[in-house]
């Protein structure tokens, strides 16, 4: 029986590597869920066979699924906006499994039960449950800060950082010495308290357009809290496919952190708060604004628009507006690209599903490397709640908070057309040149009503004044 | 992206180090502490490091393979890999389904099979929703 559940196992993890290599494509991906499935569906019979299993408890098993299927559900039908919160909370749920599971086996080990912890056990043991309780924690604070339940701004206190460094050396220590010797259970309290406090003091000084990285370490953690159970239990699918999310976690950490030009430890530990200070003398300098109907007019002439989206965009649930723009644009023969910034939005990718949910295609949605060589080319670019991520300063003023942050190149368009609500600053308190630069024209109000007011114009204009 | 990458090997790597040592070190101290039944200790020794093993390679398909996903997806994915993280729930039912000598530890099971199967089902549900509408231009137009 041990045979047919380790190649149960087996196929499991070869099907999530198929899964996770069918996303590279849009074409494929679809096929990639259904591998993901089929996998997760192996798993699950492959232990369930498990003559460890009693057959009086399963059904306790399926009242758990049941409770599970119904919570998970409707989790699925949020609206695209309120992703990264469902992507928060689904980190939380699988840091709070790992961790409920590394407080049974802990206690386990002393029992008649269970298996006597090896120091190498011990150590993968505080690993998970430190990993876990503090993904739980900290994931919640996270959705929390991304449903605005909690303040976004960044919450800072003087000796910030060392109290989260002590804390968490705190429970490395700990951990240590219950790896020496498993006889200190009183540590593993302690251990789970520390890990659940420093999940909610991490994510505490951290503000939303820091969410995207945070999101993905978040992953990261998740899935390393499963490889250490894995560590713990003995069990090698555990471990690749947690090794598999872990990675998955580490990768867009890393893309998100270039995309912002900021090291993984200045996002976690160096709070944008202190650089909103840097940055408060502003000379007043004057913009050029213009109606929605000037805009529609100069996008008119245009051949060639690119729209940059930001989650100002998202917000204000302007995606289907900006459709029908790009419906009455494409139909005059303009071509029409959109310049997704790797950070724009609220996690890695966030743009994209929204612009695909209003139907754009998405081989007209463009990475900001690909686009930006083309931009001196481009008569108009459009730009719609974005602000720091078009921001020249990131290029040129070295004093900037963004100086080296890649940018998309609105400034290099010959003509430039900016939404937004009002002149204050952007999340990072930082002033954008160009708003001020001669080509643009700045655009104000709402940007649904705003993109809402271009579409009336050009579909009404069909016949010329 | 190749630098970075990079340092992701070497912070692989890095662990990989520290937990081979750790390892080799548990092997030693279990040999120590169960006379008699040395072979027993080196068995388990190995196994460690055989798990490791599985670990780290599959850390470097992981790297590999989601460094090809399509940038569009970046989403999706994520909400794949959470669902695929939730393969905690093999230890959740572990857990919750052998005969342990109180009941709060299947409890604890249970209630951990609740969270990884909520992650499972609306993991790979939103994943398929938000992949269905990624379509490309209407032929012709």
């Amino acid at each position: 029986m041990n045979t047919w559940i380790q190649i149960a196992y087996l196929i499991s993890t070869a099907l999530f590597i198929f899964s996770l290599k069918w996303m590279n494509t849009p074409q494929t991906a679809r096929r990639g869920v259904f591998a993901g499935v089929a996998a997760m569906l192996v798993a699950v019979i492959g232990t369930l066979i498990n003559p460890e299993i009693l057959a009086s408890n399963y059904k306790w098993i399926a009242i758990a699924v049941v409770i599970g299927t119904a919570i998970g559900v409707p989790l699925s039908w949020v609206p695209l906006t309120a992703v990264p919160q469902r992507t928060a909370l689904s980190h939380a749920f699988g840091g709070l499994a790992a961790g409920l599971v590394g407080v049974a086996e802990f206690y386990l080990s002393f029992s008649s039960s269970g298996h006597e912890l090896g120091h190498f056990r011990a150590a993968a043991l505080c690993a998970e449950v430190l990993l876990g309780f503090l993904t739980f924690t900290g994931s919640l604070m996270a959705a929390g800060k991304l449903q605005e339940i909690i303040p976004t701004r960044p919450i800072t206190y003087k000796g910030q950082n060392i109290i989260n460094l002590g804390l968490l050396s705190i429970a490395v220590i700990g951990c240590v010495a219950l790896s020496i010797d498993t006889n200190y259970k009183f540590i593993f309290p302690v251990i789970i308290f520390l890990a659940l406090l420093f999940g909610v003091l991490l994510i505490i000084p951290i503000g939303g357009a820091d969410m995207p990285t945070v999101i993905s370490m978040l992953n990261a953690y998740a899935g390393l809290s499963a490889v250490a159970m894995g560590f713990v239990m003995d069990n090698k699918l555990l471990i690749t496919a947690g090794a598999l999310d872990g990675s998955s976690g580490l990768i867009l950490s890393i893309i998100m952190c270039k995309a912002m030009n900021r090291s993984f430890t200045n996002v976690l530990f160096g709070a944008f708060g202190q650089v909103q200070a840097a940055s408060t003398d502003t000379v007043k300098k004057t913009v050029k604004s213009a109606t929605p109907e000037d805009a529609a007019q100069i996008m008119e002439q245009a051949n060639k628009v690119v729209i940059v989206p930001g989650y100002g965009m998202a917000v204000a649930q302007a995606q289907h507006r900006v459709r029908e723009l790009y419906d009455q644009l494409t139909s005059r023969g303009i071509t029409v690209k959109f310049a997704i910034h790797p950070v724009a939005g609220r996690m890695p990718g966030h743009m994209n599903v929204l612009l695909a949910e209003a139907d754009i295609p998405y081989t007209d949605l463009v990475e900001m490397d690909d686009i930006n060589p083309e931009m001196p080319q481009v008569d108009v670019v459009l730009v719609i709640g974005a602000n720091d991520v078009v921001n020249p300063a990131a290029r040129t003023n070295k004093g900037s908070p963004i100086y080296g942050m890649p940018i998309i190149n609105a400034d290099k368009a010959k003509s430039c057309l900016a939404i937004k609500r009002s002149m204050n600053p952007g999340f990072a308190g930082i002033e954008n040149e160009l708003y001020y630069a001669d080509k643009t024209l700045m655009v104000f109000g709402d940007a649904k009503a705003v993109v809402g007011d271009i579409v009336k114009y050009l579909s009404g204009e069909g016949g010329g004044h | 992206m190749k630098l970075s990458l990079f340092k992701g090997f070497a912070a692989v790597f890095a662990v990989l180090a520290i937990s081979g040592i750790v390892s080799v070190a548990a092997g030693e101290t279990v040999g120590e502490t169960i006379p008699g039944d040395v072979q027993h200790a080196s068995v388990q020794g190995m196994d460690y490091v055989s798990t490791l093993f599985v670990f780290v390679l599959a850390t470097f398909i992981g790297l590999d393979v989601i460094r090809r996903v399509s940038r569009l997806l970046h989403t999706p994915l994520m909400s794949l890999t959470n669902a695929i993280s939730a393969i905690a729930v093999v230890g959740s039912i572990l857990i919750a389904g052998q005969s342990h000598s109180e009941y709060r530890y299947n409890i604890l099971g249970l209630v951990a099979i609740v969270a990884s199967v909520s992650n499972i089902v609306s993991g790979f549900l939103i994943t398929d929703r938000m992949l269905k509408m990624f379509k490309k231009r209407e032929g012709g137009k």
